[in-house]
Parts: structure tokens; C-alpha cells; sequence
């Protein structure tokens, strides 16, 4: 636990314990104190985000969720540049809930998403370093009775003239009294620590075993939960019998939630063999009606009829229309769930006039929010506490913010601390997908072979829509279904892109790279397909496209220089291309497979490129990329899922496989330099993957699949027919 | 009563015989470090040493420990070369995986003090990772390769 929520934390104690013993006391948590994170004794707080003690350490606080994307070392070292710190002396808090903490543009909640933690805070925290720095530097300027001007900070020393310099711990007290400067100014010249591979400060946590996940989370009395969830999505429980559940020795109680039946138990382990030989009677409603084939046949009769019109020029149903040769095709991906290694869990500890919340969690405000209607408490009268994050890839993100609430329900329930814990089962059948989706192409090409009309139908449920985000739904596009599509670069005077939402039960979500997860695979695969059918080279036909678009072209020049793009390659092997922007970042991958004698695919090698933008760590980029790749494998090579009866029919990585080590292919990822704005790193390297290696398996094999994942018998069938 | 050495420590724990050692670990004795991850076996999070042997603690039943030495991530020395390597490699992301992916990675150099990539391959293939830190991990492998104690997994 850290210093900062441990103030918090104590308080809260304190404040129950007080409630407990029956004291008439207002014993309301102290609102003022929790509000930020609080400084201890004689620290230099010149903002939220930084204290430095009077031992010269520096602490960071950090608003934004480590999943694995490495934030709390790249926003640490933006505060650490403009202060001048010694880097070893600085280490990293998860901040608590607080306005201080809201996304800088992302309204009045703390999230993080969006692949925007660096690129949203680079500024507020630049300017927080800043201050500091200079507030040190006035402090230094009035002891030795000079200017300013003549002072300067270094590696965690103020300089003055002379050959003078005092040490920040010893100038903390002194600068804690001067005023906070309005207009702090950014350093010029040379940085010292942006553009470094900084070692991540969370490493060594991770690599012992110490660093708390919210499944790691224990407390005095605390008693664990598993709740028996509907087979199918809108399910109800009837009625159960729970007298054999209660049987098993360690179960405590058996109570009924929103999510379904949860048994309360010591721990995990009778808590799971209760859930067992629990009895219930579901309602199954019109969810258990749910199949995946018929909801592809839906899909596909939408495809056929005009949608919602996203992005229109020219006119590409007329050209279409006249052309000589049309090309039309249906690309089509599942439902994938985000499989983070760590299963959903939340600990709550819910007394009558506060409740402490510890889980990993992207969503902090919003999830605090529902908690507070849950527990029938302001939100203010919850700490909410962060933990690492075991992947987040967005499930944490989640707007019915359905883990914190059950979990609440269950504490309120029976009156003690209780952490739930999903199963691996729980979590991959208990709903939030990235949707399936449905898109038919249709395109004709000009008489230099390139495209003259695209005309694109977007078929798949809007995950905006049902959430307090519909509003963004702006004349009935979902911009997160069309994201990657109706703002495609490629120079095409006839485009037009329309959308269908179709409702239905199964919840859907964000999930790592949101609509560009299936827009890059669609329109990176189908322009491979006209390139082949110009009888272009797939790369320069890219090239011609997006001559408009220097940052593309960048990417995908390096990364088919690196890949050795054109060069021949051991017999049965080809290589694919795909470009993608998204983010704010431009991405290129080239992908090496060859198909082994089952027909499944095997990736040898990935190439990527890419131009995030000015750099804070570039080892971050590049670890981030490789993660993004591997993701991307997984989706590309295996993953899906699949309902029949309103049942999810997978449950566990033996039906829903990840790449594994033997799997995985070598990875190069080379960075454009750039000094243009940062963008994000955390999702854009996804969704070049999955059309990369789509468009090497076509020149490795012949066999164009137009539908994820590409599994040996689709491999076959599409060389069938050849 | 069941009795067993972790981390060269004796315990006695008094748990049902068919509870997962996981859970023992993580809850009776409050070493979280081992992860759940899917319960079946089939992702490696929970992976310790049992008589020296990388083994899945959700799959193994505490029962079936009595009398033997188990080591989890907590009994690996900070020092030890796959620690230092994992660190000059940055291979962590959410670092869920990687206890499990270390202790599989120390019990193969205990085994195989230079293991080829088709060792790492199947040694390590048990060991999910959604973060995709793989090639990290394999490169860490070869940088410890050679350098790890030839017991693997002493106790600090
Ligand atoms: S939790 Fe044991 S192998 Fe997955
Ligand atoms: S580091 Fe996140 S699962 Fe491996």
C-alpha cells in the first residue's frame, strides 16, 4: 500500500472504527484530506503529482492505471525532465480518486484509455516538474541572497554562483513556503531523460512477486466470493437451493446478487466447491435464443440493405454501378474477449458511513459512482484504490462497471470485507466483447488499377450505445464502429462507408484498439486484394495511395526496408503488408508466414515500424508495440467467441488459445524518428497485425481468408477455391 | 495436517487435502506472488518449484505436497541471474505472468544451464503471457543461460 492512500486508508479506519463503537459522532470521512493526495510532514507538495522529501527523495504520483504499458516510469519521467532530478532518486505512487486526477481531456472522470496517458499528461505534468524546479530554484536563490538567474537545477541539485549548490531535500522545507509560479517555464535546449530507455521503475515489484494486484489483495477478516452467473446473458435467478453449498465447510453464506448467486466463503477454494452443489433455476429470457450463425446470417442480410451513411464522396454506388468489373466481397470477425491473465476481482470493505474499495480498475470515477448508488453512499464517502492492473486492454474500462458493483452487492449483503473473484470461466463467458462485425466491400477500380470507388457497410453492435458515452453518438454513427474506415487515407474519389447497430444482448466493449481492431483488418486486406487484382505490387500500390501522407509513407517505407520487402524468401513462406493509423500513431507491419502441414498458419517473423510522435521512452514503444503484435496474433490466429443457446462456448485458454512462446514470432520494431505530437503506443500496434499476416498467408499460400481467426479449415477451404 | 516445506520453511497447514497448493499459498500463507490464472493447468501463472520441478500449484492438490519442499517466486533469491536478467531485459509488462514465467524459466536453466530455443520452446510454452513478453523472456533466458545456480531456486 502506498503512503498516499495509507492516509487515507488510516482515516478510514479510524472513522470506523469510531462508527463501530457507537460514538454520536458526524464521523463522515474528512473530505478536504482525501481529496489529493495528501503530503506527509515537512514534504514539498508544490502540486497533486509531486512530493519531495526532505531527504531529497521524489515521489510521483500517478493518475493513470498500470496495465503493463509502463506508466508509472514514462509519466514520472516527464515530471522528472523538467524538475531535474536525479532519476534514482524517484519512485511512483497510484494516486487515489480526485478532480486533481480527471483525464485532461477526456471530461470529469480518472481514466485511463484511449492509448492517451502520455500524450494527455505530457503538458500538466511538464508544467508540475516545472513549478517544482523553480520554486527549488527561488528557494537556493533566497539563502544565498542572489538571483535567480545566476541558479539552476541539476540532477537533484540547485547551482548558484560560485561553485555553490545545495542538494532539493535540503531546500524542500523552504521551497514548501514559497508561492506555487502561475507560468512555470519548460526547459529549453537538450533533454536529459525524455528519449532514454529509462528502467522501468515497476519492474522489480513485478519480478518478486510483491507488487499487489487486486486478486493479491487481503485483509483482516475478509472472506472470499464466487458467484454462480446465468448460462446465458439477460439471464435471471428463479430460485436456488443453497443448502448443500452451505454444507461445505468453509462457506459462510450463500446470498443473491444482481450477477447471479454468490457463495461467501474462507476462501477461494470452498467458495468454488460450494458454487458447485449450489441449485438454481435460471429465468433464461430470450437470451438463451442467442446463436452466433444466426447472428452472422443477420449480420450479412444487413449488409445488404443501405445503412447509416458515414462517410461519403463522390458518388461510389453510381460508379460502382457503371463500372466493367466490380470486386465485392464480406470480411467478417467475432466476438473476442479481453483475457487479461488476471480474472476480474474487486475487494470491498462497505461499513455505514464509508466503504474502501481496492481493485484494478481503468475506470475510477465511473466506477467509484456506481459504487456509491450500490452501497446507497456518496461517492466521496468511498476510497477507491487502485492496484496494478493484470491487463486492462479496456475490460477495466467498463461503463456498467459490472465487477465493482457485484462485488459491492455482495459485501452490503453480508456485513463483511469480500473480495470477489471471477473464475477464468466467469471472466471470458460474463460478457463486454469487442462486437463481431459484418462488412461487405465493394469496389472498382480505375483504368491504372487503382481504386476509383469503394463503397463499405459496416454491420455490429455500437458499444456506445446503452452507456452514459451514447450522447457521442452523433447522427447515428458510432464513430468507434467506423473509426479506421470512414476516415481512411487512401486517395479514393468515390468513398462511401455506411454503418448498421444492431442491438442485442451480449454486451460489448472497448477492447484493445476498439474499431480499428476490424476496420485495419478489412480495409488493409481488401486493398491487398486490389492490388493483386491490378497486378500491382501490394506495397507500392500503398505507396501510391497515401502519397498525400508523409507519416504513412514513413512507416511503411522503413518497415519494408527492414523486412527486405521484394527480396525472395525459402519456398512456401510470403510476406504481408498492412499500414494503419490510429492513435495518433502510424503504424507499418510487414508479416513472414508459411502454413505447416495441418494449414495452420505460422508466423516467423514481424516487422514493425513506427511514428508515435516525440518520444518519452523508447523502450516503452517498442515493448508496447511487440504486446500489441502478440495480441493481434492471438485475434489473427485463434481467437473467438462463440454463442450457441445464449451459451458463450468458450471458457478457458484451452478454447480460447493466446500465442504461446513457441508461437511467437520474431519481433523488430524500429521507431521513425518525429518531433511531431506524441501519440499513443498502448493500442495502434494492433490492428496492423491481424491484415499483415492475412496478406502473407495469400502470398504464401493462394488462400485470401476474409474472416477471423484464420484457422487451417478456412485456410483450406479458401484454397479450394483458389 | 498437512506439512510441507515452502521456501525452505516447515508449515502445517489445515486444509481440506483436496485444496489446489495455489490457494494454499496465496491464502493461508500469504504468498500472493503465485497467480491464478485459469485454474486448469493451462496458463502457467501459478507455476513453483515442488522437489525441484516447475509444477501448476492450481492443479496440484496440497494433499499430495505433504513432505515435500515446494519454492515459490518469493524463495528466489533477489541476486539470482534470472531475476537480473529479467530486469536488463525489461521483460515485465502487468507482470502477472511473470512469477510463474520465472520460476518455469529457473527450473529449465536448473535442468539445462544453456538451453537451446527449442528448449525454451517447450520449456516456456505453458507459460501464457497476454501482454506478449516473449521475446523479452527468451532473450532473458539466454542472458541467464549459463550464470543461474545449478539448484535453481535457493532459498534467499
Ligand atoms: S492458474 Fe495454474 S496453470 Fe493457470
Ligand atoms: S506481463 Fe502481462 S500477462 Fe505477461
Amino acid at each position: 500500500m502506498s503512503d498516499v492512500t495509507r492516509m487515507s486508508r488510516r482515516q478510514f479506519m479510524k472513522t470506523s472504527a469510531l462508527a463501530a463503537g457507537g460514538l454520536m459522532l458526524a464521523c463522515h470521512l474528512p473530505l478536504g484530506r482525501r481529496d489529493a493526495a495528501a503530503a506527509g510532514e515537512g514534504e514539498f507538495a508544490p502540486n497533486a503529482f509531486l512530493r519531495i522529501g526532505t531527504d531529497g527523495s521524489v515521489t510521483i504520483i500517478v493518475n493513470k492505471s498500470e496495465m503493463g504499458q509502463g506508466v508509472y516510469t514514462s509519466l514520472p519521467m516527464l515530471v522528472a525532465e523538467e524538475l531535474c532530478c536525479d532519476w534514482k532518486r524517484v519512485t511512483f505512487q497510484a494516486s487515489p480518486v480526485a478532480p486533481e486526477y480527471n483525464h485532461t481531456q477526456f471530461g470529469p472522470i480518472m481514466v485511463t484509455g484511449g492509448s492517451t496517458s502520455v500524450r494527455s499528461e505530457w503538458n500538466r505534468l511538464s508544467l508540475a516538474g516545472a513549478a517544482a524546479r523553480e520554486m527549488l530554484v527561488a528557494a537556493a536563490a533566497q539563502e544565498w541572497k542572489v538571483e535567480t538567474a545566476v541558479c539552476r537545477a541539476e540532477n537533484s541539485f540547485v547551482h548558484g554562483p560560485g561553485g555553490r549548490k545545495l542538494d532539493f531535500g535540503s531546500l524542500a522545507s523552504k521551497a514548501a513556503t514559497l508561492p506555487v509560479p502561475k507560468e512555470p517555464k519548460l526547459k529549453s535546449g537538450r533533454k536529459s531523460l525524455l528519449g532514454t530507455p529509462a528502467k522501468r521503475l515497476d519492474s522489480p515489484a513485478k519480478i518478486n512477486g510483491t507488487a499487489t494486484f487486486g486478486i493479491d489483495v487481503q485483509a483482516p477478516g475478509m472472506l472470499t466470493a464466487v458467484i454462480a452467473r446465468p448460462p446465458v446473458f439477460g439471464g435471471k435467478v428463479k430460485s436456488f437451493d443453497a443448502a448443500k453449498a452451505k454444507a461445505v465447510p468453509g462457506v459462510r453464506d450463500v446470498v443473491a446478487v444482481d450477477a447471479g448467486v454468490a457463495v461467501v466463503a474462507d476462501g477461494f477454494w470452498p467458495a468454488r466447491k460450494g458454487r458447485e452443489l449450489l441449485e438454481i433455476v435460471w429465468d433464461e429470457g430470450e437470451g438463451a435464443q442467442i446463436s452466433t450463425p444466426a447472428m452472422r446470417e443477420e449480420f450479412a442480410r444487413l449488409a445488404a440493405t443501405p445503412g447509416v451513411v458515414a462517410r461519403k464522396d463522390g458518388d461510389a454506388p453510381g460508379e460502382l454501378a457503371r463500372a466493367a468489373r466490380r470486386f465485392e466481397v464480406d470480411y467478417e470477425v467475432p466476438y473476442l474477449a479481453h483475457a487479461t491473465m488476471e480474472p476480474l476481482n474487486c475487494f470491498v470493505d462497505l461499513r455505514s458511513d464509508g466503504c474502501l474499495i481496492r481493485t484494478g480498475s481503468q475506470f475510477q470515477t465511473v466506477d467509484r459512482a456506481a459504487a456509491a448508488r450500490a452501497a446507497g453512499l456518496q461517492p466521496e464517502q468511498i476510497i477507491f484504490e487502485t492496484t496494478f492492473l493484470g491487463g486492462g486492454f479496456g475490460r477495466r474500462a467498463c461503463p456498467a462497471s459490472d465487477f465493482v458493483i457485484e462485488a459491492v452487492q455482495v459485501a452490503k449483503a453480508i456485513g463483511k470485507p469480500v473480495k470477489v473473484i471471477r473464475t477464468r470461466e466467469d471472466d471470458m463467458r460474463a460478457g463486454f466483447y469487442r462486437p463481431q462485425w459484418h462488412d461487405r466491400v465493394a469496389a472498382c477500380l480505375d483504368k491504372k488499377g487503382y481504386p476509383l470507388a469503394w463503397h463499405h457497410r459496416i454491420v455490429g453492435q455500437s458499444i456506445m450505445a446503452g452507456t452514459p458515452f451514447e450522447s457521442m453518438i452523433k447522427n447515428g454513427i458510432d464513430d468507434t464502429s467506423v473509426e479506421g474506415a470512414a476516415d481512411t487515407p487512401y486517395a479514393i474519389p468515390n468513398l462511401q462507408v455506411e454503418l448498421h447497430s444492431p442491438k442485442n444482448l451480449v454486451p460489448v466493449l472497448w477492447w484493445r484498439s476498439v474499431g480499428h481492431s476490424h476496420t485495419a483488418f478489412v480495409m488493409e486486406s481488401f486493398l491487398d486484394e486490389l492490388a493483386h487484382a491490378a497486378g500491382k505490387d501490394p506495397y507500392q500500390y500503398r505507396r501510391t495511395l497515401l502519397a498525400k501522407h508523409p507519416r504513412h509513407l514513413m512507416v511503411l517505407e522503413t518497415a519494408a526496408r527492414k523486412a527486405g520487402w521484394g527480396k525472395p524468401l525459402p519456398k512456401g513462406r510470403g510476406r504481408g503488408i498492412a499500414v494503419h493509423e490510429s492513435f495518433g500513431s502510424f503504424i507499418a507491419q510487414v508479416a513472414e508466414v508459411s502454413l505447416d502441414s495441418k494449414s495452420q498458419v505460422r508466423v516467423h517473423r514481424v516487422v514493425c515500424a513506427v511514428d508515435c510522435g516525440r518520444v518519452v521512452n523508447p523502450d516503452t514503444i517498442k515493448a508496447q508495440m511487440e504486446s500489441g503484435i502478440t495480441f493481434g496474433l492471438s485475434a489473427a490466429l485463434y481467437g473467438a467467441i462463440t454463442l450457441k443457446n445464449g451459451r458463450v462456448e468458450q471458457g478457458n485458454f484451452d478454447d480460447y488459445p493466446l500465442v504461446t512462446m513457441e508461437a511467437m514470432p520474431k519481433v523488430e520494431v524500429y521507431i521513425v524518428p518525429s518531433n511531431e505530437a506524441p501519440g499513443g503506443v498502448g493500442e495502434p500496434g494492433v490492428p496492423p497485425t491481424a491484415p499483415a499476416v492475412a496478406n502473407a498467408l495469400f502470398a504464401a499460400s493462394g488462400a485470401r481468408v476474409r474472416s477471423l481467426p484464420l484457422t487451417p479449415d478456412k485456410i483450406r477451404n479458401a484454397k479450394k477455391k483458389g | 495436517m498437512i506439512v510441507f516445506h515452502v521456501n525452505g520453511k516447515e508449515q502445517r497447514v489445515d486444509v481440506t487435502p483436496d485444496t489446489p497448493l495455489l490457494w494454499v499459498l496465496r491464502e493461508t500463507l500469504g504468498l500472493t506472488g503465485s497467480k491464478f490464472g485459469c485454474g486448469e493447468g493451462l496458463c502457467g501463472a501459478c507455476t513453483v518449484h515442488i522437489d525441484g520441478r516447475a509444477q501448476r500449484s492450481c492443479i496440484t492438490q496440497v494433499g499430495d505436497v505433504q513432505g515435500k519442499k515446494v519454492v515459490t517466486i518469493e524463495g528466489i533469491p533477489e541476486n539470482h541471474p534470472v531475476k537480473t536478467a529479467w530486469l536488463a531485459q525489461e521483460a515485465s509488462q502487468c507482470g502477472y505472468c511473470q512469477p510463474g514465467q520465472i520460476m518455469s524459466a529457473v527450473a529449465l536453466l536448473a535442468q539445462k544451464p544453456r538451453p537451446t530455443d527449442t528448449d525454451i520452446d517447450s520449456a516456456m510454452s505453458g507459460n501464457l503471457c497476454r501482454c506478449g513478453t516473449y521475446g523479452r523472456i527468451r532473450r532473458a533466458i539466454h542472458a541467464a543461460s549459463g550464470k543461474a545456480s545449478p539448484k535453481g531456486g535457493k532459498r534467499s
